[in-house]
């Protein structure tokens, strides 16, 4: 599983050859960063992250020495096909909005006898350790792809969940007034050369949504939507957001939900 | 109508009434929901490095602007606003505004600064060029802000520009309620020495932004 290490370096060669292109002129920058963006659908080490994650979904593990084989993600004990495409849900079980990393702490409390706080550590990888949790991501996303995002409202809390999740992508606050709409409320806009989507409209959310997780080339980590989260509130220059707390799952339900119709295509790979 | 049959009429717009009164009460109103999102935000962040929860704390403006925001902001709003943080505004004791615009476009370079990952003993940069163009020899710059490209040359140099250009930088807000761009001296992002560098990086008819 280290064979992937040594593909970063590969990648930042290419961008550094990609970043003498853009002395010459911008036009042509972005043309080649666009190549290089295609160049790197060929082959993504998230595949690592999905093989493993697959591997300790079947792994009895915990307290309770058990698999999450029989977690149930919304669809029934056991389907992992195509639950991405309606989360984040209500849960009955749980009486409260879910998306699929606090479901998986709930099966891993449930099945495997974990505390929630055991559960909760380390939902982010880094150079010094992995994740388990985004390798179970991983797996489970890869097993969504292809199928339509079809988020529901039908439950008053899913409602309520979106209209929090509307307010939060609006809310402005922090050290430089920004919120998520100061960068992706608008459409063709940019950070240096970095393209935004406009998540206020269905073409952009559905494209943005639809393509996390991604391995990060930067990285050298495959990350989930929760660390997307994570790292543009980090940027707005907010506090940390606290992983699977409930404004994470409402901002996850309003942008999932209005991803609705477009067909999941993740673990994708970005710069 | 019979005595029983007008009673089970009125016992059933009774509890007609009663059901819409009871979905009403269960959808919250647009206000009712702000308020809980900003009480869920609050619950759903820890302080971390040099970012602490305070930030979540809304003034006035940032409020008012979350509240607008995706819809029309009216005038008298708009111009409360600007009122209100013209006047917050601390103009330069010494009555200069234009300081040295290459350490102006160092610090219109510059990332770093405010957020928890970053060192809180370092001056903070400004990062104009992740939203504006300024000088043409930066090719990598952002389009959420208009170009600033040969800004004073164009608009003349006069005291007059100097002075908008450092008010602008101070507190966006003054100008044009509920921009996009940061308040950088209101909200002790830069000293007011930094916001004059900016200045004379947009103002001084040396600086590269105006050939």
């Amino acid at each position: 599983m280290r064979g992937h290490r040594h593909e970063p370096n590969r990648f930042v060669a290419i961008v550094l050859a990609l970043a003498a292109f853009a002395v010459q002129a911008q036009g042509s920058a972005v043309d080649e960063i666009a190549k290089y963006r295609a160049a790197l659908q060929d082959g993504n080490p998230a595949e690592l992250w999905e093989a493993r994650g697959a591997a300790l979904w079947k792994e009895k593990r915990g307290p309770k020495n058990a698999s999450l084989e029989q977690c149930d993600l919304g669809r029934g004990a056991g389907v992992v096909k195509g639950a991405y495409t309606e989360l984040p849900r209500y849960f009955a079980d749980a009486d409260r909005v879910m998306d699929l990393e606090t479901r998986i702490v709930w099966c891993m409390v449930t099945l495997q006898g974990y505390t929630e706080a055991d559960a909760k550590k380390g939902p982010f990888g880094g150079p010094d350790r992995k994740s388990d949790m985004e390798a179970y991501v991983a797996f489970v996303t890869s097993e969504s792809r292809g199928i339509r995002m079809n988020v529901g409202q039908s439950h008053p809390k899913e409602l309520e969940a979106y209209r929090l999740g509307e307010k939060m992508f609006y809310f402005r606050g922090g050290t430089h007034d920004f919120a998520c709409a100061t960068c992706h409320g608008e459409d063709a806009k940019r950070i240096r050369l970095q393209d935004l989507p406009n998540l206020t409209q269905k073409a952009g959310a559905q494209k943005a949504y639809t393509t996390w997780p991604a391995y990060r080339v930067s990285q050298g980590e495959l990350r989930s939507f929760q660390w997307r989260l994570n790292d543009c509130f980090r940027q707005q220059r907010f506090p940390e957001l606290i992983f699977a707390s409930d404004a994470s799952i409402a901002l996850t339900m309003f942008l999932a939900r209005n991803a609705n119709g477009a067909a999941f295509d993740a673990p994708a790979i970005k710069r | 109508m019979a005595p029983s049959t007008a009673l089970a009429f009125a016992v059933a717009v009774a509890a007609a009434a009663a059901a819409i009164l009871v979905g009403c009460a269960t959808v919250p109103s647009d206000a009712e929901v702000s308020a809980k999102a900003a009480a869920v935000l609050k619950a759903s962040f820890r302080e971390q490095g040099q970012a602490k929860l305070d930030r979540l704390t809304q003034d006035d403006t940032q409020k008012t602007c979350s509240e607008y925001s995706g819809k029309a902001l009216p005038k008298d709003v708009a111009e409360r606003i600007e009122k209100e943080n013209l006047a917050s505004i601390q103009w330069p004791a010494d009555g200069k505004y234009l300081g040295d615009w290459k350490a102006g476009e160092r610090i219109a370079q510059e990332g770093r600064g405010m957020q928890y990952s970053d060192d809180p003993k370092v001056p903070a940069g400004a990062n104009c060029y992740a939203c504006h163009q300024l000088a043409p020899q930066e090719l990598s710059y952002g389009t959420i802000g208009p170009t600033l490209y040969q800004f004073g040359k164009v608009r003349g140099y006069t005291a007059e520009m100097r002075k908008y250009a450092y008010g602008k930088i101070w507190n966006a807000e003054a100008y044009n309620a509920c921009t996009n761009m940061p308040r950088f001296g209101h909200r002790g992002i830069l000293t007011s020495q930094q916001v004059k560098d900016v200045v004379a990086l947009l103002m001084d008819p040396d600086s590269p932004v105006n050939k």
